[in-house]
């Protein structure tokens, strides 16, 4: 998983670089030049293969392990990060991380599916996979944001919702169904990125936005194309024509007026240039933010009501 | 209706289109095996008169025994945008929609209707199963949209009737953003002050059961009905133990505090009317007026 197979020449070029770095101190200027060449030429490679990623290809990097993750953006972005945790009810859930914080000056809720960074935080994170105690923790927050007039920022990544027992027995369907119907009535601004993958139900939960935008790279489809290649095809195998039909890259949801903008990723993609990317992501709340500050309840829950209900009709 | 009702009936429809035509005069009960016949069958709304169990029925048969006296007049699905993906798996999707019209005669998986019951008028958004399994793409999501605005301008209240197994994924990512756009069509609902019902039938499940579905103000689901987000064996593959027998069916979401009622076919008209008298009968204001 952490090596992509279109990457392969790339990584070995990129393997040989660091080596030859580690023994520059003695024929420094012979091997400087080497370096400089191998550069070029992984810096090529990079450009071919990532100016025409195709879909499958994209599924893999969004999902790759090196990629920001939600906590990645919080840690960079927000200041004064206080975590809220649990649904007051059942339990706390840590595939959706959520708190208050500072972005800029500007007090927000921020929340986002974590899907941790090794073997001991995937398993806290439940690989991102959320049950209905976060979705309920989410519906909480966005009451809170509501009665104090805080906008609320969400980071998109999960493969989906959680399938488990418990998860259907605390009602997952409600959890989801009322973790949207929380979202068209919060009346401060949402802005919602998504910065990896964007996995269905379990996605939209928390990403009916006024502003809606997806990393360059990043995918948001209404099944993964490996459940979609099973049903449809009946065999896994016919993955990436399922990711080609589709269309879940940002490029295509952006054409089809789903999506507000694409925000950039360094060549190469985030997972090579975290700080890069998480700028990027920044800029754009940043213009997110001035555009929908200051803001009039009515009025916003009318448009994000608009907003989502346009969706298809202008095809 | 039994996999092999289910099996022959379009072939037979095909060839003799116009007429409803019994397949079989006999047909055993998928719950209990016993025989049914067709007439006692029809006279039954399609309940297993040997065991109860509630079999599948047809939109048409369902809309007859809900609205008062079986009278109600349908009102014609919002035009949407085909196949806007272009999708192709091993067949092409915009041939997988004609076939399933051809099929059921209908445009999509759904169906509006108004008329009264108990009195009290209603809009009801009724899934066909048998078009393409009842999914949610952009002409149902649609829909739903138009059952809820014609609720509200006739102050009438909206029940929907899902019967899916979720969402359309030929349509991709506009079949998913289906599920905020119904949920906001029950907001226009809930704004107005109307009520909101949602009778749970065999199955909802997936993006269907996780959006308008579970926000009713009173939910209603049909006896054995299966109801869940996610699928039974894909959930015995990720916990690794065994479900119990009635996982995910009406009764045991009733144990769960899901729905309000498992409420048995035949009751439904009466228990509808019931409910809505008491949400929307003018009397109920009278302590505000003492
Ligand atoms: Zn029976």
């Amino acid at each position: 998983m952490s090596q992509l197979d279109f990457e392969k020449p790339i990584l070995e070029l990129e393997g040989k670089i660091a080596e030859l770095r580690n023994v520059s101190g003695e024929n420094g200027v012979h091997i400087a030049e080497e370096i400089s060449r191998m550069e070029e030429k992984s810096s090529r490679l990079l450009k071919q293969a990532y100016g025409k990623l195709t879909p499958a290809q994209k599924v893999q990097v969004a999902r790759h392990q090196n990629r920001p993750h939600c906590s990645d953006y919080i840690k960079a972005l927000i200041q004064d990060f206080t975590p809220l945790a649990g649904d007051r009810n059942f339990a706390e859930d840590h595939a959706l991380i959520a708190g208050l914080g500072r972005f800029g000056g500007q007090s927000c809720i921020i929340m986002g599916h974590e899907k941790g960074s090794d073997t001991e935080s995937r398993i806290k994170h439940n690989f991102g996979m959320v049950r209905p105690e976060g979705y309920r923790k989410a519906q909480r927050l966005m009451k809170m944001a509501t009665q104090f007039q805080i906008p609320v920022i969400t980071f998109i990544d999960t493969a989906g919702a959680y399938p488990g027992k418990g998860a259907e027995e605390r009602g997952q369907s409600e959890a989801i169904a009322k973790s949207i119907e929380s979202c068209l009535r919060t009346e401060v601004p949402i802005i919602s990125i998504v910065i990896g993958e964007g996995g269905s139900g379990g996605a939209i939960a928390i990403a009916v936005a006024d502003k809606i935008y997806m990393l360059e790279h990043s995918i948001y489809s209404v099944i993964s194309p490996e459940g979609c290649a099973s049903i449809l095809w009946r065999s896994g195998e016919q993955a990436k024509e399922a990711a080609n039909a589709l269309k879940l890259t940002a490029q295509d949801l952006y054409s089809m007026k789903l999506i507000d903008g694409i925000i950039n990723e360094p060549l190469g993609g985030a997972h090579r240039h975290k700080e890069e990317t998480i700028k990027n992501v920044k800029d754009t709340i940043d213009g997110a933010l001035q555009d929908l500050l200051p803001w009039d309840a009515k009025s916003l829950i009318r448009t994000r009501r608009e907003k989502f209900l346009a969706f298809g009709r202008n095809l | 209706m039994n996999w092999l009702t289910n099996f022959i009936r379009p072939r037979i429809n095909s060839i003799v289109p116009s007429k409803e035509v019994p397949d079989n005069l006999w047909q055993k009960c998928p719950s209990c095996e016993g025989m049914l016949f067709h007439r006692d069958l029809e006279e039954s709304s399609k309940v297993c008169y040997h065991c109860g169990h509630h079999l599948r029925i047809t939109v048409k048969e369902r809309l007859s025994i809900m609205f008062d006296d079986g009278q109600y007049e349908t009102v014609e699905l919002p035009k949407v945008a085909h196949d806007p993906l272009k999708f192709k798996d091993r067949k092409k999707y915009a041939d997988r929609l004609k076939e399933s019209q051809a099929k059921t005669g209908l445009k999509d998986a759904m169906t509006i209707a108004k008329g009264t019951i108990g009195g009290q008028k209603a809009v009801i958004a009724a899934f066909n199963f048998s078009f393409m399994g009842g999914s949610m793409g952009m002409a149902v999501g649609e829909s739903i949209v138009k059952a809820a605005e014609i609720a509200v301008k006739e102050k009438a209240a909206l029940i929907t009737i899902p019967s899916s197994g979720g969402a359309r994924m030929q349509e991709g990512m506009l079949s998913l953003v289906q599920m905020p756009r119904s949920i906001i069509a029950v907001e226009m609902v809930k704004d107005a002050g109307l009520p909101y019902i949602v009778l749970l039938t065999d199955p909802t499940t997936g993006g269907v059961s996780a959006s308008f579905a579970m926000v009713g103000d009173i939910h209603l689901a049909e006896p054995g009905s299966t109801i869940g987000f996610a699928g039974r064996r894909v959930i015995e593959e990720t916990v690794r133990e065994t479900l119990p027998d009635d996982f995910q069916t009406a009764e045991y979401l009733l144990d769960h505090g899901i729905v309000d009622m498992v409420v048995q076919r035949g009751d439904l008209r009466d228990t509808i009317g019931r409910i809505l008298n008491l949400l929307m009968s003018t009397e109920k204001k009278s302590k505000k007026a003492a």
